[in-house]
């Protein structure tokens, strides 16, 4: 599936790829227990099963690239570094919270990690992606934009829109599609007309079609570093298709039964974690590093839920505040 | 001083701020070597060249989208929308997006930009190209939005919205393009939320926009050359922010209080001006307040359907003067 065969990372690489996957996984499990137990708000969209998608990609990036996700983007939050606490406090709309309970799971935000948003409209963040890009190339930074989107996205006139223009400005920038198969609760196939929704779009846009595995990180990795260098080149835009599998449904209420049973089955047997697991002690890796990889994500979930669980609720004093740079929501004199 | 047209001071404007600060950029459809379709942007492609300057598809999300972007890492972008209209095709990405990003972020992200469009009546183009939006805009926390009347005030308000860091919409109003107006000398810079009395009275007072600023001027000519009637006429120049004292400050004056909205009649942006001087200037009064606007109706294309649904000078004068009479 994937166009390029998988690397054979160095062990730290690899090792690195793991930590933040498992990371991601026990976050988003817990998260989604700590829903059921009324602690988590609103609504929350996992990417359980999609990890290798925001690990691959994280770890080819440098530190200022920029990172644009959906509104299930906690995974592309993590996997840029930011702190599990403000994160769950966000999501249990604490004081703690990353954008101080303003946000909400829908729109995760670490600017000084260059993850620049979580977008909760389809598609609105391609062409934000797209401006991103355009800055960096205006400024000469090289730096590049990632934005990740879910399938869904591909039927949406913002993806076309930002696609031509990124094509046409040879901006640097990656789309990167996370095919889970599903857009909310219909399959992607019985809604779009071409098998691939992003790939076989590409040639739309002067671009190679591109599909990876997205269950094998190492793949993701390798597309990551090929397209980032591309786009850090001066070579312009590149669209990635990641094959890959939400393991629950749409949201927190959605518990994704219109799924055939051997479908998900078979997806679960390609789990990006334990496959990867299995493949870094087929190499030699020791399984007690992995076993204390898996041991220090519990903890660091422990640790931030129970900083969360202590933190307060916001002040109602915050309600009127940054809503402009001045910290103020005055309009009026 | 130089006299300018409204039309050339968007272009100076423009000049003024990419001249100052190299991170200013201009984006939209055919701003660049056409000049745009009203020559708003004449010469500016000549001058600051193409990475400057960028021609972009019919792509309304896209453009504002990036301008989006761009604005969150560290460009100070001006988008044109060429039609105000067109805010309905971008309207995610200005009333979810833009408006929202900081707050929603709780201050990580900015987002200075400036959209400029062309909006407002007269020129016959139809009810998707004729509209007046600045009330769809400034019901949208998070946008700041201005609407000059003048060639000075266009530099002056393009300025303060290119430097002000957050995201303003600039209206530019096309029955202005081609009215002409003294532009100061060296830098013209009017800070957002200062209105400007352009007429001053001790009978009513006359709170309009754009366009309509110089038919409430002509108007409280009228009335004064006709009925004795000294109307003060009070050109807001921004909605967000507002410059509430002023308008409270000249009823407390006048203790009557008139608006003229190009706007449909339906939560036009005089709503919330009778709103407040009802809240807050309610013991000044001494007549109702009165909105004069747009009927709540789409906007015809044919001459004289367009001139009659627009508050016209002689609907002004017939109401201001009804208005004051019956209330004697």
């Amino acid at each position: 599936m994937a166009t390029t065969k998988p690397a054979l990372a160095d062990l730290d690489l690899r090792l690195g790829l793991y930590r933040v996957m498992v990371a991601c996984r026990r976050f988003e499990t817990r998260a989604q227990e700590l829903f059921f137990e009324g602690l988590v708000r609103g609504t929350t969209h996992l990417g359980i099963g999609q990890e290798a998608v925001a690990a691959g990609f994280a770890a080819a990036m440098r530190a200022d690239d920029y990172t644009f996700a959906t509104y299930r983007g906690h995974n592309h939050a993590l996997a840029r570094g930011t702190p599990m606490g403000p994160l769950y406090g966000e999501l249990f709309g604490r004081a703690n919270g990353l954008m101080g309970g303003k946000g909400g799971s829908m729109h995760i935000t670490s600017a000084e990690h260059h993850m620049m948003g979580s977008y909760a409209i389809v598609g609105a963040h391609l062409p934000i992606a797209l401006g991103a890009a355009w800055s960096a190339q205006y400024r000469k930074s090289g730096q590049v934009a990632v934005c990740f989107f879910g399938d869904g996205t591909t039927n949406i006139g913002a993806f076309h829109e930002a696609l031509n223009l990124a094509a046409v400005w040879k901006a640097p920038v990656v789309f990167v599609c996370e095919n889970n198969q599903y857009m909310e609760y219909t399959a992607i196939a019985a809604v779009t007309a071409v098998a691939r929704p992003a790939a076989d779009r590409a040639s739309a846009y002067g671009l190679e079609p591109i599909v990876v595995d997205g269950n094998d990180v190492d793949a993701v990795h390798e597309v990551a570093v090929a397209t980032l260098g591309r786009a850090r080149g001066g070579d312009g835009p590149s669209l990635v298709e990641a094959i890959t599998y939400r393991h629950g449904g749409h949201s927190r209420a959605d518990p994704g039964t219109y799924r055939p049973a051997d479908e998900v089955s078979s997806w679960l047997a390609r789990d990006p974690i334990t496959t990867y697991r299995a493949r870094l002690e087929a190499v030699g890796v020791d399984a007690a590093d992995l076993d204390r990889i898996e041991a220090e994500a519990t903890a660091k979930v422990a640790a931030a839920e129970a900083a969360a669980r202590e933190a307060p609720e916001p002040s109602p004093d915050v309600i009127e505040t940054e809503v402009w740079a001045d910290g103020s929501s005055r309009w009026r004199n | 001083m130089a006299e300018l047209t409204y039309r050339a001071a968007v272009a100076a404007g423009i000049a003024q701020e990419m001249d100052r600060d190299p991170t200013v950029v201009l984006i939209g459809e055919d701003v660049g070597a056409a000049g745009g379709v009203f020559k708003l942007t004449e010469g500016l492609f000549d001058r600051f060249g193409p990475d400057r300057v960028r021609d972009t598809p019919i792509s309304e999300q896209a453009i504002v989208g990036a301008a989006m972007g761009a604005a969150m890492t560290g460009l100070r972008p001006i988008a044109e929308l060429m039609f105000s209209d067109f805010f309905a095709v971008a309207w995610d990405m200005v009333a979810n997006q833009i408006a929202k990003t900081r707050y929603m972020t709780d201050g990580q992200v900015s987002v200075p930009l400036v959209l400029r469009t062309a909006n407002g009546a007269g020129l016959r183009f139809g009810a998707q190209h004729s509209q007046s939006v600045e009330n769809w805009l400034m019901a949208i926390p998070g946008l700041k939005v201005v609407a000059p009347s003048t060639p000075a005030d266009v530099v002056g308000l393009m300025a303060s919205a290119v430097r002000d860091p957050d995201p303003v919409i600039v209206c530019e109003h096309k029955a202005l393009f081609a009215t002409k107006g003294e532009v100061p000398d060296g830098e013209h810079v009017v800070p957002l939320g200062t209105a400007a009395t352009v007429r001053e009275g001790t009978d009513c007072t006359i709170v309009a926009i754009a366009a309509m600023v110089s038919r409430a001027a002509e108007a409280a000519d009228r009335l004064a050359a006709d009925d004795g009637i000294s109307a003060e006429v009070i050109d807001l120049r921004s909605l967000v922010p507002l410059d509430a004292q002023a308008i409270l400050a000249s009823v407390a004056k006048t203790s009557r209080l008139f608006t003229v909205e190009e706007n449909p009649r339906l939560c036009g942006w005089g709503a919330e001006i009778v709103s407040l001087v009802a809240d807050e200037g309610f013991y000044s009064l001494d007549a109702p307040l009165v909105r004069i606007t747009t009927p709540h109706v789409p906007l015809p294309s044919a001459a004289a359907l367009e001139d009659a649904a627009l508050p016209t000078v002689d609907r002004i004068v017939d109401t201001v003067r009804r208005r004051l009479d019956e209330a004697k």
